[in-house]
């Protein structure tokens, strides 16, 4: 073997690590076109558009479904007893004062989880595994809970939520209901999707 | 940090001894000439272009949607509503042309070295048949779009089968599944384009290497390294005139690579349709068939053999000639007789022979783009007899390429050709 | 063991020839535009004129959209390109009813726009890619007067288009100054002139179709407004790693002699 030529190690060391690191950062650079492509589209967002929803015709205790980015957004109009009812559930639950600030935005971290009291919007996807929780919006026993105050119960694995969306202790959903950014555009209309004051 | 390494690559070794050895043989332990010069470049880029078309042909289809009712809209959907999608859409669009320009080049250094011949015919066949797989792979990717252009190139290069005797018609229809390219075929096309083809293609590269590695590299001196005197800086038994494929062959061909890129960016960030020539302005209208583009042709990759198909004037013959013009390249390492390689010692009849094949091969392609029709008016005035003086000068320029062939074997066939002594070991030039 | 290289020039010449017809053939307009060769006029549009394309916008959807629909054109992505006001955008703009995220469509059902003009009038997204700035620009001057024609007008750069001159009230009632046709030809149009004075002049209405043309190129690649400024970042980082690459190939050729 003939070794005839000095080699300089550390230049060829430092040259290979530089092409390395730029290389390799050229790559991770490419690769965010790929990566951000997986993003909603155009389309998708325009199909997410805010939506607003006309709420004049719904009742007190009544509960009425919108789809917002093709999730269920719940809008009920809560009773007086309703209402009364709520601190009262507080020692049964798991967040009563909504700490996890995930789930709703800063103007409905209220006790009523919501801008005005009786409006409560949600988003009807249960923080379990992703079903639709059903509306048991009526103060009576059931069979599930013989001391229901009102609020939503999820079909698939049981989980419980009171008429603010908070989630009762020892069932399987870990967090409270989410609520959408949401304003009212006047008394009767509530546009999903947009926070109080943000632009369209 | 250094003993992570080592452990991680113990582990590997005790399960899998054979991995080190295939990497060694492959690439560290792989001596290729220390010779090879710019035309040595194109396999390298061939292979990177082909990677970039998996990648970006993986995440058009996460978009695009194989119908022809959608096929045009999703494709502008990806141009505009996926975030980079019009980026990924022009690396794969100028990926296409890109792979043709340098496997265009690759195959002539073929020519210009002898690499065809004894021991790497195999090498050639593998090749060939890498280069038929990658003309059906850009049809089928060229008729994806569904714009004007791919459907009437569909009903054209499909037509082609129609000139089989007896069974043309049924062959016709079943290749389109439909009375004229349609829904059905285009799915089948999306289906051969991203799933079969691929899978075809990327056996076949894997295979042109191996075949590749089991002879060795040819040079531009054709001079047979593993013949000569052994013993080199690295090894004892490695030809001397070898050096390792890594390190020394990788960081050579990542210079191309740099080069290479750069000319891609400049084309998908300045110039994505390259003035017509690789996306084509017709394909910008949706799929109508019930009017053909005025000016159709193929892309510019195909339009030499669609000059030849052109330039006979019957259906059957046209289409046996425009075959031919490809099969008879599969016969190179026969037809040619001369034991000299490289054409740096090969008699003058063949230097002006490759030179008048390759100009054949270009204005055939002009011919088949409409250059030529364009350009006769020019020179000859606007009474000129275009469509007389552009089948002259296609026929010239077909007589020309297979002339060629036929003049290879005769010149090294009878011994005419003049060789000059090739040198024991190969040579290198500042 | 270095030899010199041999002469090769024979063939290194013809080679060069290649090379030389190649670049030639690609300069040529092999790859041109299907509808050139009628002695179009520069349009000489950019997509840095954001007010042009804007007016164009303006004007496009004032003249245009009643019959051509933009259908890969989503208003919302086409405020926020041309920095105008979605609201504005939505109260001037969209005559359709259509929402801000929805694409330009037009109320023209195929079956329509067949019966009223023999052809329905094509979507014009992609009209620049497809036909090219020029064309545009020039077919949009080139309406004159024609009774013989089922609307009354006729096109140069478009002989017999069924669609007329939407733009007269602005240009003015253009006719054709004819030559007499050889041999029972017809007549050859041999230039157009303004008989009717609209309310444009002429300079005006040329900027005015301009506008038009340069937002038609804006709708057929809106990706073009980006993509050349992102391309320099990327030439210019390619160029650098390729210096390094070199610099990496020559210091481990040392090795090699």
């Amino acid at each position: 073997m003939a070794n005839d030529v000095v080699v300089d190690k550390g230049r060829r060391r430092f040259l290979t690590a530089t092409t390395a690191v730029v290389g390799g950062a050229g790559a991770v650079l490419a690769a965010i076109p790929f990566v951000k492509s997986w993003e909603p589209s155009e389309q998708a967002k325009a199909a997410g558009a805010p939506v607003l929803a006309d709420i004049s015709k719904i009742e007190p205790g009544q509960k009425v479904t919108f789809a917002w980015r093709g999730l269920p957004v719940f809008i009920v109009n809560r009773t007086e007893a309703q209402l009364a009812a709520l601190p009262g559930e507080d020692a049964r639950l798991k967040d009563p004062k909504s700490e996890n600030t995930d789930q709703q935005p800063d103007y409905a971290q209220n006790e009523y989880r919501s801008i005005k009291p009786e409006w409560l919007v949600l988003i009807g996807i249960c923080t379990h595994l992703g079903c639709v929780p059903d509306f048991f919006g009526d103060i009576k026993p059931e069979p599930f809970d013989p001391n229901w105050k009102g609020g939503f119960y999820c079909p698939c694995h049981k989980s419980r939520f009171d008429i603010a969306g908070r989630v009762f202790d020892g069932v399987p959903a870990p967090s409270n209901l989410a609520v959408p950014a949401y304003h009212f555009v006047d008394d009767t209309h509530i546009l999903i999707g947009v926070n109080p004051g943000e632009k369209a | 940090m250094a003993g992570v390494f080592a452990s991680v690559g113990n582990w590997f070794n005790e399960r899998a001894p054979g991995l080190l050895p295939f990497y060694r043989k492959h690439m560290t332990e792989y001596y290729a000439p220390k010779n090879f010069n710019f035309w040595y470049y194109f396999g390298v880029l061939a292979f990177v272009v082909l990677i970039n078309q998996i990648l970006t042909g993986i995440f058009l289809t996460m978009f695009y949607k194989p119908s022809a009712a959608e096929a045009f809209s999703s494709v502008e959907y990806i141009m505009r509503d996926v975030e980079w999608g019009w980026l990924i859409r022009y690396m794969h669009s100028t990926g296409a042309s890109l792979f043709f320009v340098v496997v265009y080049l690759h195959m002539f250094r073929g020519l210009l070295y002898g690499s065809y011949k004894k021991p790497r015919e195999l090498v050639w066949l593998i090749g060939m048949l890498i280069f038929l797989a990658l003309m059906a792979e850009a049809f089928m990717g060229y008729v994806l779009p569904w714009g004007n252009m791919s459907f009437w190139g569909a009903k054209v290069i499909i037509s082609l089968f129609g000139a089989v005797p007896l069974i043309g018609d049924t062959l016709v229809t079943w290749i389109m599944g439909d009375y004229l390219p349609a829904d059905a075929t285009l799915n089948r096309f999306f289906a051969l384009h991203v799933v079969a083809l691929p899978l075809v293609l990327l056996l076949l590269v894997v295979l042109h290497v191996f075949a590749l590695h089991e002879v060795g590299s040819n040079n531009p001196d054709g001079v047979e390294i593993k013949k000569g005197p052994k013993g080199n800086r690295w090894s004892d038994k490695a030809p001397a005139d070898g050096i390792p494929f890594h390190p020394y062959y990788t960081v050579h061909d990542l210079v191309a690579i740099g080069f290479f890129l750069l000319l891609a960016a400049f084309i998908i960030f300045f110039a994505p349709t390259f003035g017509g020539w690789f996306l084509e302005h017709d394909n910008f209208i949706p799929a109508n068939n019930l009017a053909t583009p005025e000016h159709i042709k193929p892309v510019w990759y195909f339009t030499p053999y669609y000059a030849m198909l052109r330039m006979i004037p019957a259906k059957l013959p046209g289409v046996i000639v425009m075959f031919l013009g490809i099969a008879v390249l599969f016969l190179m390492p026969w037809l040619d007789r001369t034991k000299v390689k490289s054409i740096r010692y090969r008699g003058l009849g063949y230097k002006i022979a490759l030179g008048l094949f390759a100009v054949s091969f270009v204005m055939l392609g002009a011919v088949g783009a409409g250059v030529t029709a364009e350009t006769i008016p020019v020179w000859f005035g606007a009474e000129a007899d275009v469509t007389s003086i552009e089948n002259l000068f296609g026929r010239f320029w077909t007589v020309v390429y297979f002339g060629f062939f036929l003049f290879l074997w005769i010149y090294t066939h009878f011994g005419f050709e003049k060789t000059r002594p090739v040198p024991e070991r190969v040579t290198t030039h500042e | 063991m270095n030899k010199p290289m041999t002469n090769h020039n024979p063939f290194k010449t013809l080679l060069a020839r290649a090379g030389i017809a190649l670049i030639a053939s690609l300069g040529l307009s092999g790859g041109a535009f299907a509808a050139a060769g009628a002695g179009l006029q520069q349009a000489n549009v950019t997509l840095t004129d954001v007010a042009s394309m804007q007016r164009g916008a303006r004007l496009f959807f004032n003249y245009c959209s009643g019959c051509h629909s933009l259908e890969y054109v989503r208003y919302s992505r086409m405020a926020e390109d041309l920095k105008m006001d979605p609201k504005a955008v939505e109260q001037n703009l969209i005559f359709t009813g259509a929402k801000i995220g929805d694409h330009a469509l037009n109320n023209m059902s195929v079956e329509d726009g067949t019966r009223w003009f023999g052809k329905a009038p094509p979507d014009l997204s992609l009209e620049a890619r497809a036909k090219g700035v020029d064309w545009i620009y020039s077919y949009l001057k080139s309406f004159y007067l024609d009774p013989t024609r089922p609307l009354g007008w006729n096109n140069t750069v478009f002989p017999n288009a069924s669609m007329p001159n939407v733009l007269w009230e602005l240009q003015g009632l253009q006719v054709a100054v004819t030559r007499p046709g050889s041999g029972g030809q017809d007549p050859h149009v041999e230039r157009l002139e303004i008989r009717t004075p609209g309310r444009m002049d002429e300079q005006a209405f040329d900027g005015a179709v301009r506008d038009i043309t340069a937002f038609l190129m804006y709708t057929a690649e809106p990706a073009a407004l980006k993509r050349e400024s992102m391309g320099v970042w990327v030439l210019l980082y390619l160029a650098f790693f390729t210096l390094l690459a070199y610099l990496l190939k020559h210091e481990f050729w040392k090795d090699v002699k």
